[in-house]
């Protein structure tokens, strides 16, 4: 490649890492699917484990939804950096001449479209199972589509830190969860609140806080968490 | 005294400056916990609503407040080294780390102690507990993160930028019962104006934090010397230390 070539500007740089990972992702329909299926088998546990009640389903749906999205998401987070790391893309895109913060943008936002945004579009099918009522659903599909987003973020910092280690995953966990728990408080309520008739307004305004929070810091931590791991 | 900051970060000076001060930090712990003990627990007088129960404070809340405090510690040094590449920050964070967990797990065993005379229960899913749970999970990500590479040096600096992002709860858990109607009580030291405290039950308090951050502070000094002395085992000056 010339030199001419390489230097295609910061948009562009960062259009051309998205639409690369979006055709990996799409290419690789096993690795995109299986969090969904994770997501829809764990919903289906606790009618099963607990009861069947309607009520019962009612009142525990918000958690049962946030939890598993929340641990369907760590799922896919792993294979972020993973493949890119093992085969050395990671490293050519790191001395690439765009600022790696850009590439991790790029990056994570796509793993959002295939992984958190598809949760989040498979998301009422589930709640409709657990007998959340339909005018829910709207703030429902908002608490968890900028938690999804914020947990990419978060995610990325994750899989950036333990992409190369060989036992990351439980890990990852380990790192993720705890930044992810103010997420499941204001999710859940805000589903919470919404099946129960109130104005979720002041919660979903939280997640939004955080969701800006960490997208604006969340690729710095996460690029210089690769720098670390990747050096 | 820049100057002598800038010396700390040579290793062998750290090592014996960490020497002189951890006799000193240990023998004002010993003083201040031993005045804030006897204080605190005989010549207090019994809290009005709690009786005798409320002298758990004595442990409790310089145990929380140690919490945040060997976080902060932890964070700041492994910031210091990120940025200005100074090893031995990696050195105080790597040693802070243990001691700031087992002040949270402290912190969290005395209030559950006293939650169940007080509460009724020894665990609620208040905002300050949960915060501070999540603290002690922080801790472990961070410990577990750096033993989990195999190159020492990827560790130390992976695990200090986890502990300056998770720092992001140390705010939490301090201003947890301000900004939520928390079951917790307020603080009664750590404010503006007056303490909501009589001298006799506050000069114990004041004596027994002020001991607890010594006793940090000695820990920190022998852990840091621990630490110094493996990371530094292939120098030279080591093996001299070691063989005399």
């Amino acid at each position: 490649m010339s030199a001419a070539e390489t230097d295609v500007g910061l948009l562009r740089g960062i259009g051309l890492v998205l639409a690369r990972e979006l055709r990996l992702g799409f290419r690789r329909p096993d690795q995109l699917l299986q969090p969904l299926v994770f997501f829809l088998i764990v919903t289906t546990l606790f009618p099963l484990a607990l009861s069947p009640l309607t009520s019962l389903l009612r009142a525990m749906a918000p958690g049962v939804l946030w939890v598993a999205a929340l641990l369907s998401s760590l799922l896919s987070m792993e294979t972020l950096f993973k493949a890119d790391a093992d085969d050395g893309t990671l490293e050519q895109l790191a001395l690439s001449s765009q600022p790696l913060g850009a590439i991790v943008v790029a990056k994570t936002i796509a793993h959002w479209l295939v992984s958190g945004a598809a949760l989040v579009a498979m998301s009422p099918l589930v709640a409709t199972a657990l007998s959340v009522p339909p005018r829910a659903l709207p703030t429902m599909l908002a608490s968890l589509a900028l938690g999804t987003l914020t947990l990419s973020w978060l995610g990325a910092i994750g899989a950036g830190l333990t992409v190369g280690l060989r036992r990351g995953g439980v890990l990852l966990s380990l790192i993720v969860l705890p930044l992810a728990m103010p997420l499941l408080i204001f999710g859940a309520s805000a589903t919470d609140r919404a099946i129960g008739g109130e104005n979720p307004a002041g919660a979903l305004y939280f997640l939004a806080a955080l969701c800006v929070f960490t997208t604006s810091l969340g690729p710095l931590a996460a690029s210089a968490a690769l720098r670390i791991t990747l050096e | 005294m820049w100057k002598w900051f800038h010396r700390l970060a040579s290793p062998p000076h750290l090592y014996r400056t960490a020497a002189a001060f951890a006799p000193w930090f240990a023998f004002a712990a010993a003083l201040l916990i031993g005045y804030g003990l006897v204080d605190g627990l005989v010549f207090a007088p019994p809290d009005y609503q709690q009786g005798d129960a409320f002298r758990i404070i004595y442990v409790h809340a310089p145990s929380a407040w140690l919490s945040l405090f060997g976080y902060t510690t932890m964070a700041v040094a492994g910031a210091i080294a990120l940025i200005w590449r100074i090893k031995v920050g990696y050195a105080v964070a790597a040693a802070a780390a243990p001691v700031g967990a087992s002040f949270t797990l402290s912190a969290l065993v005395t209030g559950s102690l006293w939650g169940r005379p007080m509460w009724g229960t020894y665990w609620a899913w208040d905002p300050r507990l949960t915060s501070e749970l999540i603290l002690l999970f922080l801790y472990f990500g961070v410990i577990s993160l750096r033993k989990a590479f195999e190159d020492p040096n990827r560790g130390d600096r992976a695990s200090a930028l986890l502990g300056i992002v998770g720092f992001v709860n140390v705010p939490i858990v301090h201003f947890s019962v301000y900004w939520w109607n928390s079951l917790h009580q307020g603080g009664t030291v750590m404010r503006l104006g007056k303490p909501e405290m009589p001298g006799s039950m506050l000069w114990p308090l004041l004596a027994m934090l002020a001991g607890f951050m010594c006793f940090f502070g000695a820990v920190l000094c022998v852990r840091v010397r621990g630490e110094i002395l493996s990371r530094e085992r292939q120098s030279t000056w080591v093996r001299e230390v070691v063989s005399a």
